[in-house]
């Protein structure tokens, strides 16, 4: 078996690095961070951190490194060697760092009371420990002496304390050789001994020592310096040396060294007898001056992939996603292939299989293959006009056609994207007909294309429905083609309860996320597997279906009565919020975006690509950070363009009313007479059966009743300009860029309502002034006043937006519009109502009854039918029902 | 039976069956609408903070309440039930400005645990039941700046942290407990801190009593709120060499199971593990049914997943009575031998194999 040796940096060493005693000295600690990050990314597998200079307070500069590092996940995802002579700057350094450290180092050096004391202690901070082979006496130099300190210590260690043997690393010392003095000449051999006779003596144990000790002599000359090393590790590792606090990545492979130099080198570490008239360590050192300009190769990105056949390389550009050569890497392809198509059906389509394989398998998530499918498209992209030449052309063979739409009335996109580009990866040919798109339209297409399967997404609550209506109108038209069902607001259960009845003559399936795209389109399209796969579909939305209508039957519910006298109510002591800073509507044309981009929310963002984990710790998961990382650094490159090259326009209304509950209504004056109504906007109560003295919701009750209360509403956008980035990109066959337009302008419409709220809170309402919280601390919402917005759990009625945006004069003063589902364009966009009473709270409707949406219907002047069809996913049941009753 | 007595039939009862803890303290007490005066009682009724919602405080002004949910959760088939303390440390207190209370809080809290438990035990000499001394996370923690612009400020010291986990412990340890449950760590090194101070009682010539280690697993990230993966989690508390580790709270039994399993695998000591009852719905409450709980914990105990488990926020003495009567007759799980290695941590494991 190959031995294993670990690296421990000491580039976080003040008396190991010069430029990091520097910076500590100075205080730079920002510095001193970064070289403890390369550090890591350099390999270390655990940090070496010293602080023992003289000019320091080491428990002071221990503590405040180690608490820094604590808040860098990509430092502190290796263990640290807390290390220092002083104990008090050890047990400094133990008492910040929560992972299991090394501390380096105890000895006897004051006597086996004081060993035993610092070992217990240890122990009970839970490190492993760095023994020196240090005594009452002094340092050990010899083998035996080396020996009989470590043996010595062992025993206390294991047999009277208690410590775990596996935990006991022994530093037998590496002393400098060649320095001159012929007693030192055997120092590297009595280390290498040592540690033989310690591995085969003392179980468990391991063996450590600072390498750099050895080649002192020759300061100044780092080539020499790094083969002694090499050669002495070599050996020393052979004999058991299983750790060594050594420059990661900075040493010459034993093989690779000059041999001339690395027999001289060795004949000193081993101390061999001396070959020619001169010593070994003369013949190194007059060696040395020959080998002292060698310079480290510098470190280049390696393009060792580019040596490889043409078809490795296309696949390699595809795998990693690079564009750099894949036209000149095509075009070679094309030159050397028959007809133009088989550079698509060879290698490309060879290459985008890999690409699926290891996204089937895991090791490859949505961004990355968003990427390779760019490199394929750019391929594909000069391989066209060749094609096109070529007049006998024959269709490419794809594996089947699938259209793709979002519904009538919605406008988001980003997932039915991703779910193109995949499917597209995987050699589907896929006619996607955008957003807002029509149920005759979705139709005659699909008919006129002949496609194989039809997918619907969707983002808001009324899309269900619409989804529902297409798939009604297919069955309707005599389809049978699989319709796949996907988006924010669907779900399993809506697809088996409502569209998958409407839809008999064909499947259809729910899709749960992006990455189950291609599984579920090959299973649908297969000749052997499709019937058996739409059966075990159709049988489990019947059970699903049963047990939703089992659910339906025993959920405990309030009448519309005893709701509202149950109603919210704020305690007495708290007062209303205060008279906002001007009444009526005010507008931003134009809100700073770098402001916004500061106060992106990122774990949404990771979210939107299938990336599912907290930022910023997603950077450093085990599975996903390399692909999280990457697409990180492409949405911060994008968004520092997006902010300098003022891609998007930030646009926003605010508006503050004096304001009264009516009821579950909140009615909202012309002014402060509170005579003249302006608008009113209804809510809706909880209806679930509450106990514990727990109230049913409403958000009227966050207004009063009498008195001077008020209410906010606002619409912003960052999606001016988002629509025609997003296109540019499409057009130039980067979807990649496209997606991540996309997915930035919403988040900077999130960000955008988050920060302007934040104002609204401190100055324009002012019924916060003095909050002082972090971006982070605003992300979790820890302020006084919510700002829900219709259509979502406090208000799940799109419809409100009409009111809101009517009141706002939304179309006017940012530029914005609502659907005739009540999506807001651009779709960047947020919306809502604010409410600043201290009590406030997010809270969902959940689902409502029929004797609340009577009452609903009537003070919103609709009919109950198409109350209920607004309010459908919140029914708690099923009108159909009830209206086959009543004919009954 | 003596406390050496009991330490030693809980190893037993250990090695034969899978033992059950109770649910929650907080939705039961939550129940009860207790007022502000129930709260403060005589001895604070002219104390100057409020005091309601200090449910530890029920120890000593209605502990008829206290006494009763330790009767419920025995009722139920708990073997073992905490005492209400989490929050009673110095730091946990001082919000309240009940720091002098600390000792008493924890005392009469296992003086209370003691006396129900030890009546179930005589009254069912077969299935003995016991107390432990519940030490929760406090709400300040030690790897975390709570300000973001300065990430290398704490808002507590170790040795702060340290001494108020030390006067819980001595206080529990007076008033009775049979084990410590350092419980839902979601700052690795504040629980590190609390299992130094544990360890450190004996210089003071108290009994060691057996340990268990209880992590939080925050999200389907998989790692604690300060970082930590769940095997760095277990390099870090395994010098404690306790009596069981394993995690709690934030998750359901659903969610949490990956994390269990991988304890489970990793850990050569008992793994014990109380999930919510679910995640919490939209109003914050808990929807899981006691059969749902139950089913999950059902799965975790057949597929030999665990030695110890129970209920979290959420769950009742409904839930855990499913519970015990779902992992009843499953066989505990059997303690893995694992390799010689050094195992350290970050926020990732580290393992260099001896």
């Amino acid at each position: 078996m190959r031995p294993t040796f670990i690296n421990v940096g000491e580039r976080t060493n003040v008396t190991g690095s010069a430029r990091f005693r520097k910076l500590i000295v100075e205080g730079d600690y920002a510095a001193a961070l970064d070289v403890a990050r390369q550090q890591v990314e350099a390999g270390a597998q655990i940090i070496d951190v010293n602080m023992d200079e003289g000019l320091l307070d080491g428990v002071v500069a221990m503590r405040t490194f180690l608490n820094l590092i604590a808040a860098e996940p990509d430092i502190a995802r290796v263990p640290v060697m807390i290390d220092s002579s002083k104990w008090e700057v050890i047990e400094a350094g133990l008492k910040c760092v929560q992972g299991k450290p090394i501390v380096n180092s105890i000895s006897m050096k004051e006597g086996e009371a004081a060993f035993r004391e610092q070992a217990i202690k240890c122990l009970r901070y839970g490190a492993a420990v760095v023994v020196m082979a240090f005594d009452e006496v002094g340092q050990a130099d010899t083998a035996a002496r080396k020996i009989e300190i470590c043996t010595r210590a062992y025993r206390i260690l294991v047999d009277e304390v208690g410590f775990p043997p596996e935990d006991v690393i022994f530093d037998p010392n590496i002393f400098a050789v060649a320095t001159g003095i012929e007693e030192h000449d055997n120092y590297a051999v009595d280390f290498i001994e040592a540690t033989r006779v310690i591995k085969a003596t003392l179980p468990h144990a391991h063996v450590s020592g600072g390498v750099s000790n050895v080649s002192f002599s020759f300061r100044g000359n780092e080539p020499v310096r790094r083969a002694i090393h090499s050669v002495f590790l070599y050996h020393a590792i052979a004999a058991g040396m299983d750790m060594g606090i050594v420059n990661a990545g900075d040493l010459p492979v034993y093989d690779d060294i000059d041999p001339e130099l690395r027999e001289a080198v060795e004949d000193v570490i081993l101390n061999r007898p001396q070959r020619t008239n001169v010593s070994n360590t003369e013949r190194l050192v007059d060696m040395a001056p020959r080998y002292k300009g060698e310079k480290g190769a510098a470190r280049v990105v390696d393009l060792s992939w580019r040596e490889q056949p043409v078809s490795k390389r296309i696949e390699h550009a595809l795998v990693h996603g690079i564009t750099e050569f894949i036209t000149a890497d095509t075009e070679e392809a094309r030159l050397a292939a028959e007809r133009p198509l088989h550079v698509i059906e060879g290698p490309l389509m060879d290459g985008m299989n890999v690409v699926g394989d290891l996204f089937g398998s895991g090791k490859m998530f949505l961004p990355q293959v968003v990427k390779s499918a760019r490199v394929m498209k750019q391929a594909v992209a000069w391989l066209e006009p060749f094609m096109e030449a070529e007049k006998a052309g024959q269709p490419r063979q794809q594996a089947g056609k699938i259209l793709m739409a979002t519904v009538k009335g919605d406008v988001h996109d980003i997932g039915k994207n991703i779910v193109g580009v995949v499917l597209q990866c995987n050699n589907y040919e896929v006619i996607d007909l955008g957003v807002m798109v029509p149920a005759d339209r979705i139709l005659d297409e699909a008919e006129k294309h002949g496609v194989d399967v039809i997918g619907l997404s969707g983002l808001i609550t009324p899309s269900l429905d619409e989804m529902v209506f297409v798939a009604r109108e297919m069955e309707r038209r005599g389809f049978d083609v699989p319709l796949l069902i996907g988006g924010a607001t669907t779900s399993r259960t809506h697809t088996a309860v409502k569209i998958e009845p409407a839809y008999r003559r064909g499947s259809t399936t729910y899709v749960v996320d992006a990455s189950r795209a291609v599984g579920v389109v090959s299973g649908l399209l297969s000749p052997t597997e499709k019937a058996k796969n739409e059966q075990a579909t159709r049988d489990e939305y019947v059970r699903i279906r049963e047990q939703y209508a089992r659910g339906q039957e025993v959920k405990a519910r309030a009448t519309l009565q005893q709701a509202r006298a149950n109603r919210w109510r704020p305690d007495a002591g708290q007062p209303l919020p205060p008279p906002p800073s001007f009444t009526g509507v005010r507008a931003f044309d134009a809100w700073d975006l770098k402001d916004l981009a500061d106060h992106i929310d990122w774990t949404p963002f990771f979210a939107s690509w299938e990336l599912i984990g907290r930022y910023p710790q997603i950077l450093e998961d085990e599975i996903v950070g390399d692909a999280a990382r990457d697409l990180f650094r492409d949405a911060r490159a994008m968004l520092k363009r997006i902010v300098d090259e003022k891609w998007f326009t930030a646009k926003g209304v605010v508006g503050f009313w004096p304001a009264n509950a009516r009821g579950d209504d909140v009615v909202v004056w012309a002014d402060q007479a509170r005579t003249t109504e302006l608008a009113r906007f209804h809510g809706l109560r909880q209806q679930i059966a509450k106990s514990n003295g727990k109230p049913n919701l409403c958000i009227s009750d966050f207004v009063a009743e009498d008195g001077d209360d008020w209410l906010g509403a606002f619409a912003v956008t960052a999606g001016h300009g988002e629509l025609e980035k997003a296109a540019e990109f499409k057009a130039a066959g980067d979807d990649y860029s496209a997606i991540l337009a996309t997915a930035l302008a919403d988040r900077l419409a999130e960000a955008f309502a988050e920060r302007l709220h934040k104002e609204v809170r401190t100055t324009l309402w002012g019924h916060s002034p003095g909050e002082d919280l972090s971006v982070q601390e605003l992300i979790e919402e820890k302020y006084q006043g919510i700002r829900p917005a219709p259509g979502y759990p406090a208000q799940p009625d799109h419809t409100e937006k009409a009111t809101l945006f009517r009141l706002l004069n939304a179309g006017e003063n940012a530029g914005m519009a609502l659907t005739e589902s009540f999506a807001m364009t651009p779709p960047a966009s947020v919306s809502g109502l604010y409410f600043g009473h201290p009590g406030s709270h997010y809270f969902g409707v959940g689902k409502i009854d029929r004797d609340q949406v009577e009452d609903y219907a009537v003070r919103k002047g609709l009919s109950v039918e198409e109350t209920e069809r607004w309010l459908a996913p919140i029914l708690n049941y099923d009108p159909a029902a009830i209206g086959r009753a009543d004919a009954a | 039976m003596t406390r050496a007595e009991r330490i030693k039939a809980l190893k037993a009862a250990a090695r034969e069956r899978i033992l059950v803890l109770d649910g929650s303290w907080g939705v039961m007490i939550q129940r009860r609408q207790l007022s502000e005066a129930d709260f403060r009682g005589e001895r604070f009724a002219r104390h100057n903070h409020p005091q309601q919602g200090n449910n530890d405080l029920l120890i000593l002004t209605r502990p008829d309440v206290i006494a009763d949910l330790h009767d419920q959760y025995y009722a139920a088939g708990a073997d073992i039930s905490e005492t209400n303390t989490f929050s009673s440390t110095r730091i946990g207190q001082a919000d309240y400005g009940l720091e002098d209370a600390v000792y008493d809080l924890n005392f009469e809290g296992a003086r209370i645990a003691r006396e129900t438990a030890d009546r179930w035990t005589e009254k069912e000499p077969h299935k003995p039941r016991f107390v432990a001394g519940s030490i929760g996370p406090t709400n300040r923690t030690l790897s975390l700046s709570p300000d973001v612009n300065d990430p290398g400020y704490r808002a507590v010291t170790y040795d702060e942290v340290y001494d108020g986990y030390k006067e819980q412990a001595r206080a529990l340890h007076d008033g009775g407990v049979d084990l410590f449950l350092v419980e839902t760590i979601f700052d690795t090194l504040n629980a590190k801190a609390a299992i130094k101070a544990i360890l450190d009682l004996q210089d003071e010539g108290y009994e060691p009593l057996p340990l268990w280690i209880s992590g939080t697993i925050t999200d389907r990230s998989g790692r604690t709120l300060s970082g930590q993966t769940a095997e760095a989690f277990w390099n870090s508390v395994r010098h404690a060499r306790p009596f069981a580790v394993g995690f709690n709270c934030a998750l359901g039994a659903d969610l949490m199971r990956p994390y269990v399993a991988e304890l489970s695998r990793l850990a050569d000591t008992l793994v014990a593990a109380f999930p919510n009852a679910g995640l919490p719905n939209a109003m914050g409450q808990y929807d899981e049914q006691p059969h749902e709980t139950a089913h999950f914990i059902e799965e975790w105990a057949k597929s030999g997943l665990v030695n110890i488990v129970g209920g979290c926020c959420g769950t009742t003495p409904d839930h855990i009575a499913c519970v015990a009567g779902q992992v009843t007759g499953v066989a505990p799980r059997a303690i893995p031998d694992r390799p010689v290695a050094m195992r350290l941590s970050g926020l990732e494991p580290f393992e260099l194999v001896a």
